[in-house]
């Protein structure tokens, strides 16, 4: 991160003197918005409530604004997807998944009059911001629930890939978990996809077949929870609200709401304030939203609610130290009374109590 | 009623030139349709789609960056498929020849490591490719197992190599603990044609094999010996050809060839090791080849033709906001279009009206 900040700066200062003024930025009748999705936007998951925010940008400023949207873009061929955004005349382009990274970078440093913003990852410029969501405030929760409500102690979990958002989510399920419920166990497989209903629906259900009756996901499609419904089981929906997918089994959805900082930046892009930052937002920004608490007893969701407004006040921090690692020795605090922010996003361990190993 | 395929004694050559234009226009006029039933304009459409990459140099140039690992690819998967052998699993000898040169950038990493580094690496990719290639045929000839399937499964087996190897050994230890390893040193990157322009080396490569497969087809014995292998199999082993060692060379070819157009992709494009580095040349190319009538010209053709329905689907959703299943579909219509001509030209279509049905 250090190394990426100093760049930055160098990058900024060579922009600033190659354009000689150019870059104070004027604010704006109209504005052109083009996203890039990683998944189809009907994949119900990640790439829907991008979509979602886009639109919301849309109603936010009629006349004003106009959106355009590339979907299913593979990660080691977008460049080229980033750059014709950049040609056809948009002001602001979004690119919402991890792996655009790299080509976002470089296509930004191509084109230094047009703004840049990348979910998920690290690598700023002066026209290039970054911004993700605390998801794992929100897994904390469900992650208590599913520690009150389970019958057969064990709970399982569907993830993507072993990467550091994924773990850091997991971390916070099962410490939620943990908290109400020490013998809790916890299995986990790992799709190896974001959006492959077959392949999670079949995660879902060898998970089932072991004896687990809360399902918690990781991944994009509605398959797992809807693998739970047909078993009569419990699951937590992903990214959007899934409940007209598991009327029954749905007891909450972690929400990602993109529609505000969308709007906002859009905003700023119009009034000519946009600056290159990092934002990482939780349940307290509002990026992090709870879907209404179902098919559970009232002092669950009671507990529920209690834990939402803790961590929105910031009395809870999932990752209050200390912390221990599965080998019962204490993680090294590195932020205030919790783990810091480098420390969850790029989290590599599991804590004590989860018998799996992170494959490497 | 139904229908009966006859051979036509005699194929005319020029209704077999003409074949993939009447397949263009078709499948254009069907895509048109759905367009206008979309209530979208069909001519918009076409503009975007065709017109305008075409006559725009960035697009030009964009065309040639995704035809080149196709290109590579595919003319490599002709020597196979002449031979009637099926290597299904370019996708995966294309990331081992990017494993295998890209271990050499990982190597050299920040070191002082001079000129010597690229030419190496890109000679580690062919190697790996081939190599990766000669797995299935060995089990071919050696076991009789079906190339089809080893072929494939390789594919599975050589994504989930690199997979282990970005997010393990190879990651970067700077990057946050996700799976990617360290961008490449200038040494080990594969320059662009134009400066500041996207088209690599790799374009050239693809120029180069497409001259030499053209002339060791056209003008060398060994060129005869596929074709006859394929041909007639019989009569190939009576000439004394060994099936064995004209299995193993072409697997070893069409692997080389992927793992060159691997590593040219990942030195020239990508510029470091990630979990995925294809989206899906290696299967794309198969439909290339045989776009391409295993003809190394028609593959070139054939490349950037498929090139083209990528970018200029990227266009539509931009400009026209058309939705990316369409793109999809319509590489779908036009290679069954493609097809379809071909087989008429090869073949009589009669109505047969009696004997059969249930």
């Amino acid at each position: 991160m250090f190394s990426g900040k100093v760049y930055g700066a160098l990058a900024g200062a060579a922009v600033l003197a190659l354009s000689a003024g150019a870059a104070v930025a004027q604010p704006k009748d109209k504005v052109k918005v083009g996203f890039i999705y990683v998944g189809p936007v009907g994949d119900h998951g990640w790439s829907y409530q991008h979509d979602q925010g886009r639109q919301a940008i849309e109603k936010a400023f009629p006349g004003k604004v106009t959106t355009t949207f590339v979907e299913s873009v593979p990660e080691a061929d977008s460049e080229r997807a980033i750059e014709q955004l950049a040609r056809t005349g948009h002001d602001l382009i979004f690119t919402t998944s991890f792996g655009f990274m790299e080509p976002t970078l470089k296509v930004a440093k191509k084109y230094p009059n047009i703004k840049f913003e990348h979910a998920t990852g690290f690598k700023r410029n002066p026209n290039l911001s970054t911004y993700a969501a605390k998801f794992h405030e929100g897994r904390y929760i469900i992650g208590q629930i599913a520690g009150k409500m389970t019958k057969s102690n064990t709970i399982g979990y569907v993830g993507a890939f072993p990467i550091p958002e994924v773990i850091a989510g997991i971390n916070a399920f099962y410490l939620g978990a943990q908290s109400v419920n020490p013998n809790v166990k916890i299995k986990i497989v790992f799709a190896n996809t974001w959006y492959d209903p077959a392949k999670e629906g079949d995660a879902a259900k060898a998970l089932l077949d072991q004896g687990v009756d809360m399902l918690a996901q990781h991944t994009d499609s509605p398959a797992p929870i809807q693998a739970a419904e047909a078993r009569g089981k419990f699951g937590f929906g992903q990214a959007s609200d899934m409940e007209r997918f598991a009327p029954k089994a749905q007891l909450t959805a972690i929400v990602d709401n993109w529609s505000d900082y969308y709007v906002a930046r859009t905003k700023a892009v119009l009034d000519g304030t946009w600056k290159s930052e990092d934002t990482w937002g939780g349940i307290n920004a509002h990026m992090v939203v709870m879907s209404p608490y179902k098919n559970m007893p009232d002092d669950v969701k009671k507990l529920a609610q209690e834990t939402e407004a803790a961590i929105k006040s910031g009395s809870l921090n999932p990752f209050k130290c200390p912390i221990m690692g599965q080998d019962g020795k204490e993680i090294e605090c590195k932020g205030k009374g919790a783990l810091s922010d480098e420390q969850v996003l790029g989290m590599n361990f599991y804590v004590k109590g989860i018998e799996d190993k992170i494959p490497q | 009623m139904r229908f009966e395929l006859t051979p036509r004694t005699h194929v005319s050559p020029v209704m077999r030139a003409l074949a993939p234009v009447a397949a263009f226009i078709t499948a254009f006029l069907i895509a048109g349709f759905v367009i206008w039933l979309m209530g979208r304009s069909p001519v918009a459409a076409f503009d975007v789609y065709v017109l305008q990459p075409l006559s725009d140099p960035w697009a030009l140039q964009e065309l040639l960056v995704k035809a080149t690992p196709l290109a590579l690819i595919a003319i490599g998967l002709s020597y196979c498929f002449r031979a009637n052998l099926w290597n299904i699993g370019a996708e995966g000898q294309y990331v081992i020849g990017a494993v295998l040169g890209g271990w050499l950038a990982l190597k050299t990493h920040g070191t002082e490591a001079g000129a010597w580094v690229l030419p190496l690496m890109l000679l580690l990719g062919v190697i790996g490719g081939a190599l990766y290639g000669l797995i299935p045929a060995f089990l071919k000839t050696r076991f009789g197992v079906n190339e089809i399937l080893t072929s494939l499964m390789l594919v599975y087996v050589a994504q989930l190599i690199l997979d282990y190897l970005v997010r393990g050994p190879w990651r970067d230890p700077k990057g946050f603990n996700f799976p990617q390893s360290v961008t490449f040193d200038p040494s080990a990157t594969l320059h662009p044609i134009l400066e500041g322009g996207r088209v690599h080396y790799g374009a050239v490569f693809a120029a180069i094999a497409v001259l030499v497969t053209a002339v060791v087809l056209g003008r060398t014995l060994f060129g005869y010996r596929l074709k006859l292998t394929g041909d007639a199999p019989r009569a190939a082993r009576f000439a004394g050809f060994s099936s064995k060692a004209t299995t193993m060379a072409v697997f070893a070819i069409s692997g080389g060839l992927a793992g060159l157009a691997g590593i040219s992709e990942v030195s020239g494009q990508i510029g470091q090791l990630q979990p995925s580095i294809s989206p899906g040349y290696g299967f794309t190319a198969i439909t290339v080849a045989f776009l391409g009538r295993l003809n190394p010209v028609g593959i070139l053709l054939a490349a950037l033709v498929v090139a083209l329905t990528f970018i200029g689907g990227e266009s539509a959703q931009i400009l026209l906001k058309l939705p990316l299943d369409l793109t999809q579909a319509f590489q779908g219509i036009l290679l069954m279009c493609v097809l379809a001509a071909d087989a008429m030209v090869s073949y009589r279509i009669r109505f047969a009206t009696r004997g059969g049905g249930k």
